[in-house]
């Protein structure tokens, strides 16, 4: 468990130092999740110590944005100076990402099969 | 010691706050499980409802709150890293699907930034708060490097990522219920695309397939928010 608990924090470190050193825009995080696909990949088969860490991860991901949105409590001000077209913005946008993104999947899964 | 001094003492405890999140997400939980699961008892909103409120009565500053709830944040890296078990459980699907994939998720990254720019500019916002819009279903970190190349508001384009975020896994499964999108993967996606990591821990409950490909969006639809964002800014501004 530890082994592998080491090996996510080594995945997020090496992907926030590529992130650092290439200067794009790509979240550490996210680079790293790519190296851990690719040793999993290179692998070819998951180790279940590993399933297990990152399994009790994801089950609570809802839990680990809760201090983030606590932020937004804090800095509802800044919303205050225009929230009707940011409401309006954000609810019709969602909508529609969530409409476009599901259907043309859908659509293009169906085709294939 | 007088019980207003001990409650000063303790609000200003790192344990206080870490305590005090576990049991408003816990909270938000139960809520969740006892309305049979539907999506808009969500329990972030839920335990950020009564963590806001807590903080306002009993007069903390987020910074203080933020000291002990860090540890729950910390834990949004290694959990990024490990959706790569997911997605590796689902690497056949991913593989065949590619060409969709990457298919949806351009269609719905353009529309996630035109529509928000649209109505944005609609409903009269400010060039600094469209710029802000505009990345907002982008995982943070991305959004808020977007935002900044837009001329936008680096903490209001936090605060709204998170908003969408929630909204998304709130609004997303009914609406692709109502269009008849039943496919695990196509959901997956669509909450991903549509809400990064909050639509994600949605997806998480639906199925193995959906947390894979909601997995993907976030970073599929980061990359490809940040290629076209340049295009949409030259067609608009």
């Amino acid at each position: 468990m530890l082994y592998w608990i080491t090996m996510l924090l080594l995945c997020q470190w090496l992907g926030e130092l590529a992130a650092t050193a290439s200067g794009l825009p790509v979240p550490g995080p996210v680079i790293g999740m790519i190296l851990l696909l690719a040793f999993l990949l290179w692998r070819g088969e998951e180790p279940p110590d590993l399933a297990r860490v990152a399994d009790g991860l994801l089950n609570h991901l809802a839990l680990l944005f809760v201090p983030a949105g606590v932020g937004v409590v804090a800095h509802l001000a800044l919303l205050q100076a225009q929230w009707q077209p940011i409401a309006a913005a954000l609810l019709v946008s969602t909508v529609a990402t969530v409409l476009v993104t599901g259907w043309v999947m859908q659509r293009l899964m169906r085709k294939r099969d | 010691m007088d019980l207003q001094s001990l409650w000063v003492y303790l609000a200003a405890r790192p344990l206080s706050a870490l305590l005090f999140t576990l049991l408003a997400y816990q909270a938000g939980l139960w809520l969740y499980e006892r309305s049979g699961r539907r999506t808009w008892c969500n329990p972030v909103l839920i335990a950020v409802l009564l963590l806001g409120g807590l903080l306002k009565l009993s007069g903390t500053d987020y910074r203080t709150y933020f000291e002990g709830a860090q540890f729950v944040h910390f834990l949004l890296g290694p959990a990024t890293v490990a959706l790569a078990v997911p997605i590796y459980r689902q690497w056949r699907a991913v593989r065949q699907s590619i060409g969709a994939i990457a298919m949806a998720l351009t269609c719905g990254s353009a529309t996630a930034i035109t529509s928000a720019l649209l109505v944005g500019w609609a409903a009269g916002a400010t060039p600094a708060v469209l710029a802000s819009l505009a990345p907002k279903s982008v995982t943070t970190p991305i959004a808020m490097s977007l935002a900044e190349y837009g001329g936008g508001l680096v903490s209001l384009t936090a605060v709204l990522v998170i908003v969408t975020g929630i909204l998304g896994a709130m609004v997303g499964p009914p609406l692709l219920d109502l269009i008849r999108v039943r496919d695990p993967h196509a959901r997956g996606l669509a909450l991903g695309a549509a809400a990064h990591g909050i639509g994600t821990a949605r997806a998480v409950q639906e199925s193995a397939a959906a947390a894979a490909f909601a997995g993907l969006a976030i970073g599929l639809n980061g990359l490809a928010t940040a290629l076209l964002l340049p295009w949409v800014y030259a067609l608009f501004f």
